[in-house]
């Protein structure tokens, strides 16, 4: 070896980096330029090799123990464990070590098993043939083989071995048709163009010749971005992803552009996959977030207990006869230690006798019963959508107890409150107002709801099929005037849709209902669909006669909210047709009668129905040439590419002779106002972002019970003179806040008038600023909660606590990026009021319980220390140390966590405002806290003392033996598991046979167990300190009276506490749990809905049935006027 | 009202639209089972506590507990347990109500009569020191007598005494006789022999000997018969300590040492009866099971009834504890006792118990009377605010 290669390698490699950054070069079917020729540095691409395979058979070991021990109760472990091994502790290092090593190994092997589930996968994919073009022949190769360049011959219904550009195919017009149901869940056919220069290459040896280039970036993790050049602008339409399948087209030829790991699937699912855990991780406010801060407290306590200790310890030692008596010396080795040394050992020591209070038991209970409950959510019947056949989804099962807490709901409007099953109600053409005869059979409900242009997913670009974009004719009759004739000529030119011939698709179905089921309109976005079925229903049918010819689409997006195609008449005329909103259209409209559109447009608004304005523009040939020119330019950019295109559609989109309107009616969802209504009534504040039209989201809000007639309502708009009113109350505000208030304040003002309300509507809302309404709206870590269904719905459910996916119409990405899937935006009633309710109580019982149940096991040991000589002594034995929250009290509080239920489910759904018992983490206070380990201590006292005075200097055998100091340790372990116990017996309302197994279970477990321990030598043992102890004590007649009397007194206090505040202060669960129970025998619960909290807003005029009822002081803060008010939004986009 | 429409609606809802819509196949396999235990509907128990339901129980509780309390507490103070120290006066011992007896011969007095044998703080004085504490009996004791042996402010309880002994050679393994546990450290070997039995328990073994004598009005001492069978578990003497298999213990034992502060080797710790040799020597076993508490007492002794007669075991009068002084507390501040008592069900005196009982009775019957005002009281103004109309 010589130093040249080595820094030429060193270059290299460098260059290699600094390419990266860059765009890379993919030569088709490697044909290099010669290196002389011009700058060629070869770039290194990986091979196909998918590796979604963690470890390693090497790397196994250490990786899996890495990544085992990065978890908090592990670790933990594992230090007790090593602290134990290394130093003379009163435990034995078996005590941690062993569950220790039982967790870690059936961890190691269950991860084990499903990595190399996984690497059986990896290499039935890595080895799957492909067909690789070479030399003009159709070679196979192994998947993984394939490089970047490499020309594939991929056949129908295969899946794309890595990302292409497609090249040609065997369709003429040079188009497949692929889906990415693996990808993003949307099952629809997606169209995909070959490049242009390359669709006349057909055959293996015409691919031999091709030599060309192709210019892209370098991968990235964006499904949906793809630059590239060939000799012309490449975009998404050309791109074939990894893990698409071909579909309804023979077969294809396509260049390897990104391989293995670089595919945009494989980017996509580990970039997501941490995004994910650090929102978890950093972001969310868990309310169980107080136990992480409680255990850091209870980690204060430990180490000050163990200080405390030391400390003692060495001042009792002082006295030479007190650390070493005669019948006690220490070994030399012991006694030559540094002091500090000695002094530090003994920390250590009491850390390890007293490290579990720290419950970290806890920790696996708690994700033990976040998964197990999770469980209940999907099995839940009532959550379950037989029209979908779709039941709830759980996708993080660590918030359950969240859905307890919410105190914000933002709602999407269409596809959540609404159906997103559009109906074209009528067209306005020219003024005039068209109705199909079909929807006049009376099912449109009075004030239904519409859609917004914003929701329909600009999904992969450029899906128009040639054959959907059909010829027109007068069916109907209808005089083909000129404008009319133009009018649908739009609406049947300008969409996305797609026809689809088979049934076969399970996804997103668009039949039509009557008689031709073959057919199918398949759109991304289903108001197209509407207007297209409605066309074909009552005015038009479609026919195969071509007579328009497609030049070009300009694809719809959410800021430009409109879409539009250029097209040539078979008379050769050129047209660009425009649809979109109306405030996107109106602007750019120079003629056409546009003011009794306008107010056709804004009746239908107020109706609540979706609208769309279209238009026309005669283009010239000239005109033509320079749309041309303008888009191809910008089509070209390979930076800003987005931008330089919508500067391009915006120059194009302009001088529009308006056609006419449409509406689309989108009705309400099932029971969607009585959810609504039931969120207010418990005390959630919703806010609703759409995308839609003011007057539209307004109505909407009406039918939902969101508004009401009564309710004051705020508007701040831009043009409307309500504006005027907010304006004032905000100059009031900041007058009396500030002075000189300038524009940021007013932001916090209005935000804090926003969050008094409670309901906002905000409307034109792009995605983007959805989730930015949601930080803003939320700074103080109130729990929010954000539902949608949609694509444009992510960011927003991404940055929420809590994000709920609808399984909608709209694909499944706002259900695969949620926190939990629903069928129906019904469901979240009892997600939230029920389920939610649950596992809050649920959690936070759990979390105090193994609190107060550690302090009552420990504390005991720390006051022993006092009459040990702080010699670290343990009063429990080893077995008791290790099992006890292992197995003695595990179960119990496991089990009651899953299935407790303080109040009946159907009241928690009657009763809404049972929801607010429980709000602001009521059950996860300091002060409850407080008083949990205080009757821990308490019980702690009372355990130790009792069994201390009936030791005190005297005998309580029948036979004047003695006992030692493990049966008084024995006795304290014996009462404390029965008090544990039975105060988590205490605490259950609902005694299902789970609970009476589990609870009398565990302690029949651990009579068993001492009974078994203490019967027998263990030969395996090297000491036998708790031979017949258990027997010995179960035979004296004073131990079995100072137990119960131990029991009855520890848990005294709790009992009294718990009936005196119910008699005193009930709170209104516990009425209601009274009443219940008073009144179950007459089977007449209807009078718990008329609570004293069931009225929302003091605003409201109260309900007769209401005025009666007595307000509870204690909840009157919800009483403010100011809940009345409601705020509109109006973001100008 | 508005709950049960949505509840009807609901069931008529379902199977409508079930029929309507074919694809029963993926309906069918994603349809959660109507399980009550899926659904979270098992049929339950539901009780709550409130004061109606409590006030029984705790009334309940209060009339069980104090009759029990005041049992306990009677029995207790029934007990004759003799307890003296020396270093008060000697009149003082002369109890009549009291009846117990408790001696304590540490010697910490000029005036004690031990205090010249506890000067002596050496372990293995060649001559015994002894010493005798006379006492008197104002009533007698009538049924068995147990003899105790009490010391205080000595921790059996710390942990690296509490752990310094080897359960198995105790258990006559004979690996480890000669290869005893390393927690037997310092107490493991000694002249390079191991130490059978090993460990700090063992080789602090208290060697006081104690005797009773009764003095007759004539003047004349009888001794007292002390049994020492029946002083340990009878599991620990019969299955958990057992002596190395061999017939002769001197054989067996050949090749260990004595713990260091042992006066003889552990095969002769009971030259009177040979069953009562090695690891199963009762007192060492009794010693052997560390107390819970520095102040603690150990049985020593008991002093049957007489089957026959009917006169009582102590009967009143004069008494001399004789003691042989081996055993030196005074270096760590600690006391000796001997404690005579009788033993009723409950063990030896102890009115903790019984006052405990009482007191939490009264306590329960007292909240009993709290709750009852309180559930009078407010207990119908909550049915009233729960049923408005």
């Amino acid at each position: 070896m010589n130093f040249s290669t080595i820094r030429n390698f060193i270059t290299r490699w460098c260059a290699g980096e600094e390419n990266w950054v860059d765009t890379r070069t993919v030569y088709i079917g490697h044909k290099e330029p010669p290196s002389g020729s011009e700058a060629y540095i070869p770039q290194k691409y990986p091979d196909n090799r998918i590796v979604s395979s963690k470890y390693t058979f090497w790397n196994f070991v250490p990786k899996n123990l890495f990544e085992q021990f990065r978890r908090v109760a592990n670790f933990y472990f594992l230090i007790i464990f090593l602290v134990q091994l290394i130093i003379d502790t009163p435990t034995s290092p078996i005590t941690s070590g062993l569950p220790l090593f039982f967790v870690i190994t059936v961890t190691a092997i269950k991860q084990g098993y499903e990595d190399w589930l996984r690497h059986k996968a990896d290499n039935a994919i890595n080895q799957c043939p492909v067909n690789v073009v070479e030399g003009g022949e159709v070679v196979r190769k192994q998947s993984r083989k394939l490089r970047v360049g490499d020309v594939v011959l991929m056949k129908e219904d295969e899946t794309f071995p890595c990302d292409l550009i497609l090249l040609s195919t065997s369709r003429e017009e040079g188009t497949c048709f692929v889906t990415t149901a693996s990808l993003d869940g949307e099952s629809s056919h997606k169209t995909y163009y070959a490049v242009q220069d390359t669709k006349a290459f057909t055959t293996e040896e015409d691919f031999d010749t091709l030599l060309a280039s192709i210019e892209c970036e370098q991968p990235q993790p964006d499904l949906y971005n793809v630059f590239g050049f060939c000799f012309r602008p490449l975009g998404s339409e050309n791109l074939l992803l990894r893990g698409a399948t071909l579909k309804n087209t023979q077969h294809i030829y396509a260049v390897a552009i990104y391989t293995g790991m670089e595919t945009k699937m494989a980017l996509n699912y580990q970039s997501k996959s941490q995004k994910r855990s650090a929102i978890t991780v950093l972001i969310r406010p868990h309310p169980s977030s107080v136990s992480p801060l409680l255990s850091v407290l209870y980690l204060c306590i430990l180490i000050s207990k163990a200080l405390i200790n030391t400390v003692l310890k060495y001042v009792w030692q002082a006295d030479p006869d007190r650390d070493e008596p005669f019948y006690n010396q220490k070994t030399d080795t012991e006694r030559q230690r540094h002091i500090l040394i000695r002094a530090f050992t003994d920390f250590l020591a009491f850390m390890v006798l007293f490290n579990y209070i720290i419950p970290v038991s806890m920790y696996v209970t708690v994700e033990m019963q976040k998964f197990l409950g999770s469980y209940f959510i999907m099995w839940d019947d009532e959550m379950f959508d037989e029209e979908l056949g779709e039941r709830a989804q759980v996708n993080t099962s660590d918030l359950n107890e969240e859905l307890g807490q919410v105190e914000y709901v933002f709602t999407d409007k269409t596809g959540t409150l609404t159906e997103n099953n559009m109906e074209f109600i009528e067209c306005c053409v020219d003024g005039h107002v068209y109705v199909p005869q079909a929807i006049c059979n009376g099912q449109v409900l009075p004030g239904a709801m519409s859609m917004d242009m914003i929701d329909s997913s600009p999904g992969p670009g450029g899906k128009v099929r040639q054959n959907a974009m059909s010829c027109v004719t007068c069916s109907l009759g209808l005089a083909c005037q000129e404008t009319e004739e133009l009018f649908f000529r739009a609406l049947c030119l300008c969409h996305t849709v797609q026809v689809k011939e088979e049934e076969t698709v399970d996804g997103i179905k668009m039949g039509l209902h009557q008689g031709k089921s073959t057919s199918f309109y398949i759109s991304s976005s289903p108001d197209e669909v509407a207007l297209v079925e409605g066309m074909k229903r009552s005015f038009f049918s479609v026919s195969v006669e071509s007579r328009f010819e497609l030049l070009e689409v300009l694809t719809f997006d959410s800021v430009r909210r409109r879409m539009s195609v250029i097209v040539r008449s078979s008379g050769g005329e050129l047209y660009l047709f425009c649809k979109g909103a109306d405030s996107s259209i109106f602007p750019r409209v120079i003629s056409g009668k546009v003011a009794q559109v306008k107010a056709r447009v804004e009746h239908n608004a107020v109706e609540g129905l979706r609208t769309l304005c279209v238009a026309y523009r005669k283009l010239s040939v000239d005109q033509y040439e320079e749309t041309c020119h303008l888009l191809n330019s910008a089509k070209l950019a390979l930076q800003d590419r987005d931008k330089k295109l919508s500067e391009a559609y915006d120059l194009i989109e302009k001088d529009f002779i308006l056609l006419g309107a449409t509406a689309v009616e989108d009705r309400l969802q099932d029971k969607a106002a009585d959810t609504i209504e039931s969120l207010h009534k418990a005390g959630m504040k919703v806010w609703v972002l759409t995308g839609d039209k003011m007057e539209t989201a307004a109505a909407t809000c009406y039918a939902s019970k969101l508004f009401r007639r009564s309710t004051q309502i705020l508007e701040l708009t831009t043009k409307r003179t309500e504006e005027q009113s907010l304006h004032e109350v905000l100059f009031d505000l900041s007058r009396t806040v500030q002075e000189d208030s300038s524009q940021g304040n007013y932001k916090e003002i209005f935000l804090e008038i926003c969050r008094n309300c409670s309901a906002v509507l905000c409307c034109r809302m792009a995605p983007l600023q959805k989730a930015q309404v949601l930080i803003k709206a939320s700074p103080e870590h109130p729990i929010t909660l954000a539902i949608g269904d949609g694509a444009n719905d992510v960011s927003m459910i991404l940055e929420a606590h809590v994000g709920i996916g609808i399984m909608g119409k709209e694909g499944r990405q706002a259900a695969r990026n949620s926190d939990y899937a629903i069928p129906k935006f019904k469901h979240l009633k009892k997600m939230l009021l029920v389920h939610g309710h649950y596992y809050y109580i649920r959690i936070s019982e759990l979390v105090q319980y193994f609190f107060y149940k550690n302090v009552a096991f420990i504390f005991p040991q720390f006051l022993y220390q006092f009459f040990c000589g702080f010699s670290q002594q343990p009063l429990y034995d080893t077995a008791y140390l290790t099992l006890y929250n292992i197995s003695f009290t595990s179960l119990p509080i496991l089990l009651f966590s899953l299935i407790e239920q303080h109040i009946n489910m159907d009241i928690l759904k009657k009763d809404p405002s049972l929801y607010r018992d429980i709000a602001k983490n009521s059950l996860l206070r300091w002060p409850i806290f407080i008083y949990w380990t205080f009757l821990g201590v308490f019980d702690a006292v009372v355990f130790f003392f009792g069994a201390y005075f009936l030791f005190y200097n005297t005998t309580f055998t029948s036979n004047g033996q003695m006992f030692g100091n493990w049966t008084f340790g024995t006795l304290v372990f014996t009462v404390l598991v029965f008090t544990v116990t039975l105060k988590l017996a205490l605490d259950t309302h609902y005694w299902t046979w789970i609970n009476h197994f589990v609870i009398w279970g565990s302690l029949l477990f651990f009579v068993i167990f001492s009974l078994l321990w203490g019967g027998i030598i263990w030969p395996f043992l090297n000491y036998q300190r708790m031979y017949y102890v258990f027997m010995q004590m179960l035979s004296s007649g004073p131990a079995w009276l100072s137990i119960i009397l131990l029991i009855v007194t520890s848990l005294l206090p709790d009992v009294v506490k718990k009936v005196v505040s119910r008699a005193l202060w009930p709170t209104t669960t516990e009425r209601i749990q009274v009443s219940e129970r008073a009144h179950t025998h007459t089977h007449c619960l209807s009078h718990i809905r008329s609570g004293p909290l069931s009225v929302p807003c003091a605003g409201f005029p109260l309900n007769p049935d209401l005025s009666l009822l007595t307000f509870s002081p204690r909840h009157s803060s919800f009483l403010l006027p100011n809940n009345c008010l409601k705020v509109k939004m109006f973001f100008k986009v | 009202m508005m709950a049960s429409s949505y509840n009807a609606k609901e069931e008529d809802g379902n199977p409508s639209s079930a029929t309507v819509h074919g694809g029963a196949g993926t309906v069918k396999n994603k349809k959660p089972d109507n399980t009550a235990f899926k659904q979270q509907r098992l049929p339950a128990w539901q009780p709550i506590l409130t004061a109606g339901t409590v006030l029984p129980a705790f009334f309940v509780i209060g009339l069980i507990f104090i009759p029990i309390g005041i049992g306990l507490f009677v029995t207790s103070n029934n007990i004759k347990e003799f307890e003296a120290c020396l270093y008060s006066v000697y009149s003082k011992y002369s109890f009549s109500s009291l009846s117990t007896l408790q001696i304590d011969y540490t010697g910490v007095d000029l005036s004690s009569p031990c205090f010249n044998c506890s000067q002596n703080y050496i372990w293995n004085s060649t001559t015994p020191c002894t010493c005798s504490v006379p006492f008197s009996l104002d009533q007698p004791f009538e049924s068995n007598v147990f003899m105790y042996y009490g010391l205080s402010n000595f921790y059996q309880n710390h942990r690296r005494y509490v752990k310094s002994r080897d359960d198995s050679q105790l258990n006559g393994d004979l690996s480890s006789l000669k290869n005893p546990s390393k927690e037997c450290e310092p107490y493991r070997t000694s002249e390079n022999k191991p130490i059978a039995p090993c460990g700090a328990i063992a080789n602090s073994l208290f060697n006081d000997t104690l005797d009773l004598y009764y003095i007759d009005p004539n003047g004349s001492r009888t001794a007292i018969p002390l049994v020492k069978k029946g002083i340990a578990w009878w599991t620990d003497k019969h299955v958990k300590f057992r002596n190395p298999a061999g017939n002769n213990l001197t054989v067996v034992f050949q090749g260990t040492s004595k713990p260091v502060n042992w006066r003889k080797p552990v095969y002769e710790l009971d030259p009177s009866d040979s069953d009562n040799n090695g690891f199963i020597n009762e007192d060492f076993i009794v010693w052997m099971r560390t107390a819970a508490l520095p102040t603690f007492r150990k049985l020593y002794r008991i002093i049957q009834k007489k089957p026959n007669n009917m006169s009582p075991t102590l009967p009143r009068g004069q008494y001399i504890l004789d003691v042989t002084y081996n055993y030196p507390v005074r270096s760590f501040e600690g006391r000796k006792r001997m404690i005579l008592s009788t033993i009723s069900w409950m063990g030896g005196k102890n009115p903790f118990l019984g006052i405990a009982y009482i007191t939490v009775g009264s306590v329960c019957f007292f909240l009993g009377i709290v709750l009852l005002i309180i559930h009078h009281k407010y207990g119908n103004r909550n049915n009233n605010a729960d049923i408005p109309n």
